[in-house]
């Protein structure tokens, strides 16, 4: 794939960061607001495509590495398994978090509330660690298609 | 903390858990990754051994995700469940068994058979979730979580099936022959799931039972559910997956997909039985069973009997012997509403169906074993090209034989005891039945006969001459599947008596199902 052009490439610069905060906020913000780690990561994740669309498959090889992604890929699916397997002490996927008062521990308020982070136990942590895994995971479905495409094309010239 | 009382998710989540580690141990040591596999998978082996005898000698169990006790199905006077639940009853341990032996054996095999292979680390993972995907379809109480268990298992077992790379194209081809399949089955059962979480706002299977009203939409519910999980399954008119995905996954992956596809089946036993149960026109879907069973078990042979791809042959025979499960179980259905037949020779007929499962797959298993192992050895899946093997492949040889002699049903070997239950108790049913049955396993016996002929026997030929037996791990899996299939052979009674009959009986009662979870509702 090859690069777009500089005014292309100029928007990219603008918002690619806008648009992974955003998607980290629907990640952060899941057990609140609608959306959580799926949402937020896909967000994240077409960042990464419009990463890649702009400046083309070989420069951005440079910031997106297939290696790295599938390393937080894992990360995130090892901290899920783990928070369900913690919670095994009562039951697995246990919300042992939940009212505890520590981290995420504060009890939810019933009726009208502005919204307190500090609240949903083990679920923002799912959130995150879902979130980790959705967005590495479309960075290397994206990564792989770009190869697959110059994969194609490199077969149809010879 | 009382671990005994977390067995039914220990079983499922620490392959799972496996799953996600072996990538992580594929980056410091590339060897590891089959170890901890096969680690795994024997830990979850031995606890789906115990879950047996604890839900034989006590009673189905319910494990509630999330509660504040693993058993507190209806929280806080609740009339219905509402959280994600694991039910395990005698017929879903009955199939977890068959899962737990089939995918440890499969893991031991690999470990030697799959060595030359590149992206090990995600075979093994790809491996781990397509057991954790059939564990889940055979435990779950929840509609919706089957339906995603299904989907783990597909998604593991495409990428499975064409794991020997897409360049090559044919296993590509299979590998997206089995993607259409099992999306189209996927988004038909999701539909059925609709169509049930419209009408009674749950989800729960036992919750489900105990309202259906078998309404028409209850009936277009059934009509997805029935044909997409016998396309799952491998059944004729819906089979033309199985023979280009069982002969070009590699062989323990293809021993697991039959498992994956007994998994369906036991799914849509799952659904006529504990679901509908009386509520359904139990002769006319009878019949539409022994007919899918009767077809499957004609056209699988009649097509493998022409097969020259070893592998390709033994598919057409997982499909015909499918078949006999149709049959015996089609059979059971068809007298459910009817007691007197029932006892008669209902259950009888039911048992050879159920019990015919776990033989399959441990003598298909066996056999795609030793195809794999030819292959592993020659290089080959011809048949033409074979020949005089049985000079030096002397333990392959052997478990051969006795993989063929159990398909074909003579005795002392598992296959027979099956056979012969569902012959005796179809007779009654409707003596046709029983004698095409009879037909097809003569049929199965004269096309391992020519297997035996072609690959085995004959002097021994000089592209073959380097040929050794194959290493002692492979030899090992084999021979964990041949001693269960001669233990089986020789002791059916005791195996019908204590693992099979509480299987039926809790297809059979509904309310003993539901009891589980609804307590004395």
């Amino acid at each position: 794939m090859k690069e777009m052009s500089r005014i292309v490439k100029t928007v990219t610069n603008f918002v690619y960061g806008f648009i992974v905060i955003f998607g980290f906020y629907i990640i952060a913000h899941g057990h609140l607001t609608p959306g959580g780690g799926f949402q937020g990561g896909a967000v994240v994740g077409s960042a990464f495509a419009l990463l890649l669309v702009s400046y083309g498959s070989l420069n951005s090889g440079k910031f997106l590495k297939k290696d790295i992604f599938s390393l937080f890929e894992n990360f995130g699916l090892i901290l899920f398994i783990v928070l369900g397997f913690s919670g095994l002490g009562i039951t697995f996927f246990y919300n042992f978090l939940a009212n505890s008062g520590g981290w995420f521990g504060d009890a939810a308020v019933i009726g009208v509330n502005p919204g307190d982070m500090n609240t949903g136990g083990v679920i923002p942590l799912m959130n995150i660690a879902v979130g980790l895994e959705v967005l590495s995971a479309f960075g290397v479905i994206v990564l792989t298609m770009a190869s697959g495409a110059e994969f194609t094309k490199k077969k149809e010239r010879s | 903390m009382n671990l005994s009382n977390h067995i039914p998710i220990l079983i499922v989540a620490i392959p799972l858990l496996a799953a996600f580690l072996v990538p992580l141990i594929g980056r410091i040591n590339k060897k590891a990754t089959g170890t901890l596999t096969t680690l795994a998978l024997s830990v979850s082996l031995i606890l789906t051994i115990t879950l047996a005898v604890k839900i034989l000698t006590v009673g189905p169990q319910a494990y509630v995700f999330g509660a504040t006790s693993p058993s507190l199905t209806l929280p806080s006077g609740l009339k219905f469940p509402i959280r994600i639940m694991f039910q395990i009853d005698a017929m879903g341990i009955f199939m977890g068994l068959i899962t737990a032996v089939v995918s440890f054996v499969g893991a031991v095999y690999s470990l030697v058979f799959m060595k030359q292979h590149s992206g090990l680390d995600k075979y093994y993972s790809l491996l781990l979730l397509l057991t954790v995907g059939m564990f889940g379809m055979e435990f779950t109480g929840d509609m919706f979580n089957f339906f995603v268990f299904l989907e783990i298992a597909s998604i593991a077992s495409v990428a499975l099936i064409s794991f020997r790379g897409i360049d090559l194209g044919e296993p590509a081809e299979a590998g997206f022959k089995y993607m259409v399949v099992s999306s189209i089955s996927a988004l038909m059962v999701l539909f059925a799931v609709g169509i049930f979480y419209g009408q009674y706002d749950i989800l729960n299977f036992a919750a489900i039972a105990s309202v259906i009203k078998y309404s028409q939409l209850d009936k277009i519910a059934l009509g997805l559910l029935i044909p997409v999980l016998a396309m799952k399954a491998g059944a004729v008119p819906m089979h033309m997956w199985t023979p280009d995905a069982y002969s070009e996954a590699p062989a323990p992956i293809t021993m697991m997909l039959v498992a994956t596809s007994q998994a369906s089946l036991y799914a849509l036993f799952r659904v006529v039985f504990s679901l509908y149960n009386i509520s359904l026109n139990a002769l006319t879907v009878g019949w539409i069973i022994i007919i899918f069973g009767l077809l499957s078990m004609f056209i699988g042979v009649t097509m493998a009997i022409i097969q020259k791809d070893i592998k390709r042959l033994m598919a057409y025979h997982a499909v015909s012997q499918t078949g006999y499960m149709f049959l015996g179980v089609g059979v059971g259905l068809a007298v459910l509403a009817n007691p007197v037949a029932l006892n008669q020779y209902g259950i009888t007929a039911m048992e050879g169906g159920i019990f015919h499962i776990m033989n399959h797959a441990m003598y298909k298993g066996l056999l795609f074993l030793t195809a794999g192992a030819l292959f592993f050895r020659t290089g080959t899946k011809n048949l033409d090209k074979m020949g005089g093997l049985a000079h030096s492949m002397k333990y392959t040889t052997i478990f051969f034989i006795i993989g063929a002699a159990a398909i074909a049903g003579l005795p002392p070997f598992n296959g027979f005891a099956s056979k012969l239950l569902i012959y005796e108790s179809v007779y009654k049913f409707n003596p046709l039945l029983s004698i095409i049955a009879m037909v097809v396993s003569i049929l199965t016996l004269a096309s391992f006969v020519k297997v035996f002929h072609s690959a085995f026997l004959g002097p021994k030929l000089p592209q073959f001459k380097e040929v050794k037996e194959v290493p002692r791990s492979m030899v090992f899996a084999m021979a964990v599947l041949s001693c269960i299939i001669i233990f089986f052979g020789l002791f059916p009674d005791l195996i019908v008596k204590n693992l099979v009959h509480p299987a039926v009986m809790s297809l059979i009662e509904q309310l003993q199902y539901t009891g589980t979870v609804l307590g004395g509702m």
